[in-house]
């Protein structure tokens, strides 16, 4: 090799004398670019075999009568049976643990990131709780809830019961998307305000808020979606295996889709299989939805500064 | 002039609110962006210099942070009608004394600020100051251009909305806000769209108008052409100029041939290692520009301006 060993022999006898074509292969740029491809390859694999597992299981099942016909105990009658009570039980809780959880977090997210003094102590351990709080295995807030809410405060194991495990299980989640949300408006924005004269209030609720509105909606859109899926805590909170009837108001007893997803599951019967599997795309497509508007808000609402 | 104007309740006092004609474009005389090429370069040389009589007086002005000590005791005055530079090197002080005049200080953890600042002989920090107050009448310019992601026109309505400014003719506002801004012929036609879609120097001539349309007495500018080409800076100078006929003017600027071409008067900052080793922002020399640049009294400033510091 002469002496610059930057270039490929062919380029040097570029007549100018200066070569910038590829002089040798880097096996480590390839190695580590194959490694990525991998990692995202063995996610997507896991995934599509799921799905793929799932609509070939419950192919037969996917028509109306999911929805529209109720689950039945009987063997003989699971071929015409549905999920319907556990549909609307499941779009129940979620409803009230939309209401409940982000008033609350997106609330307790703009105290946390605009008014609290972090440089005090308690608003620290508080911070560092709601971290800690994330991290919390869901059947512990079952076990919370069981103790708590159903017994204690004798809401017994009803719609509202499980809304609100729910809604204390995501809460963290929320509160922490909020924040980055509320984070990510840059601060020369708020010195705008405030040097026209606008109060901490006003520049909250006209500029702060309204441009973190995208990272908000996506962050509480999420942690819906894993509301819904949640079975862990719903087992401990008496969400029955299945009902007849859909519940008709948040005193009511109920059963949500994981739920009559795991009870199915559990059964011999090959009709109950194939019906758990029509039920698991039906919770799919649901969190598709809703994470197909969240990834819609973000993309059409996102400012760029 | 005045049947378009929209009434504040709060400014009727001796605070002088009365324009000139609005559309005074920058017909300011011998406007050269070179100060050395022509003459003194010097507003002085317009006559625009005056003492009038102190707007704001800031006394034994220091400012902390936590236990640190940024500025130590300033004292100088901010002359009626009159722009004043703050100049000097980095990490002196001279962006933390612009802001303790409008207590934006107050949003940064653990500042404060002892002494006194008076505007129209009240201490802004006496107990009973409401800051919205006075950043209402004391505006801020800031180094990067911050337009809201609104709109243009909502840019400068936002300003006189969070205030309770009772407008009669938003539409009217926001023209006479942006014409003095020297921004109207260029933005007229798209009032609606994003304030971000401007170019730099446009989006800074509209956080100016912003500030305007407030109406307040005293505009305060953090380097406001530092983010700016020659050109556009040029017409941010041309602007101040202008609005100094009306306003008030502060400005901090690192670059001292802005001082000498905009202001009346210039404030020498300078970083000063005291006996503990830590550093402290301090006035050296407050005087008229023309003096300042030409026969400073203080050998420090001398240093600076002819390039021998900083």
């Amino acid at each position: 090799m002469s002496a610059p060993s930057l270039t490929t022999p062919r380029a040097q006898q570029n007549p100018s004398g200066v070569a910038l074509t590829q002089s040798r292969r880097r096996p480590g740029e390839t190695l580590f670019r194959i490694t990525l491809q991998a990692c995202l390859l063995i996610a997507f694999a896991a995934l599509a075999a799921l799905l793929l597992w799932v609509l070939v299981k419950g192919w037969n099942r996917l028509d109306s009568r999911l929805w529209t016909e109720m689950p039945t105990g009987l063997v003989s009658r699971i071929n015409g049976a549905g999920v319907q009570s556990a549909l609307v039980g499941t779009l129940w809780i979620i409803s009230l643990v939309a209401l409940i959880s982000l008033p609350i977090g997106i609330l307790s997210a703009i105290y946390l990131e605009e008014y609290a003094d972090t440089t005090k102590w308690y608003n620290r351990l508080l911070e560092l709780n709601i971290q800690n709080l994330a991290g919390v295995p869901s059947i512990i807030f079952g076990i919370l809830g069981l103790g708590i809410i159903a017994r204690a405060l004798g809401l017994g194991f009803t719609v509202i019961t499980a809304a609100i495990v729910l809604s204390l299980l995501v809460l963290p989640v929320v509160i922490i998307a909020t924040r980055e949300a509320l984070r990510a408006v840059p601060q020369s924005i708020r010195q705008a305000s405030y040097a026209l004269g606008a109060t901490k209030w006003q520049t909250i609720s006209r500029q702060v808020l309204p441009s973190a509105v995208p990272g908000i909606a996506t962050g509480s859109i999420l942690a819906l979606s894993r509301a819904i899926g949640e079975a862990a805590p719903l087992i401990v909170l008496g969400a029955v295996t299945f009902i007849t009837f859909n519940p008709d108001g948040i005193d009511s007893a109920y059963t949500a889709l994981p739920i009559q997803i795991y009870a199915f599951i559990g059964r011999s019967q090959a009709g109950y299989t194939e019906l758990a599997a029509g039920a698991i795309v039906l919770l799919l497509a649901i969190v598709l939805v809703m994470n197909s508007v969240a990834i819609f808000v973000r993309n059409r609402f996102e400012k760029r500064w | 002039m005045t049947d378009d104007k929209t009434s504040h309740p709060q400014s009727s006092e001796g605070i002088s609110m009365n324009q000139p004609t609005a559309t005074s474009t920058s017909s300011r005389p011998g406007v050269n962006i070179a100060p050395q090429a022509t003459g003194s370069g010097f507003p002085a040389a317009d006559d625009s210099v005056r003492e009038t009589a102190p707007m704001m007086e800031l006394r034994d002005v220091s400012v902390y942070y936590g236990d640190y000590e940024a500025v130590r005791g300033t004292s100088l005055p901010i002359r009626q009608n009159q722009i004043t530079a703050m100049i000097g090197p980095s990490g002196c002080g001279k962006s933390t004394t612009l802001r303790s005049l409008n207590r934006m200080n107050d949003l940064i953890v653990g500042a404060r600020v002892t002494g006194s600042v008076t505007y129209h002989g009240q201490n802004l920090y006496a107990k009973d100051v409401d800051p919205i107050e006075v950043r209402r009448r004391i505006g801020m310019v800031f180094q990067k251009p911050n337009p809201f992601p609104k709109s243009i026109y909502d840019n400068i309505a936002y300003g006189p909305r969070v205030n309770g400014m009772k407008v009669a003719n938003m539409d009217h506002l926001v023209e006479e806000a942006l014409t003095r801004a020297a921004l109207w012929d260029e933005v007229k036609d798209k009032l609606k769209s994003s304030a971000l879609s401007l170019s730099g120097g446009q989006q800074q001539r509209l956080c100016i108008a912003r500030t305007i349309a407030v109406k307040p007495d005293v505009i305060l500018m953090d380097e406001p052409c530092s983010a700016l080409d020659p050109i556009a800076t040029g017409k941010i100078e041309d602007l101040m100029h202008t609005l100094s006929r009306e306003y008030t003017i502060v400005i901090v600027t690192h670059n001292m041939q802005q001082a000498a071409r905009v202001s009346h008067y210039t404030a020498f900052f300078t970083a000063e290692v005291d006996e503990k080793q830590v550093r402290h922002g301090r006035l050296v020399e407050f005087s008229g520009t023309q003096k300042l640049f030409t026969n400073p009294d203080d050998k420090r400033t001398e240093d600076y301006i002819t390039g021998r510091f900083g």
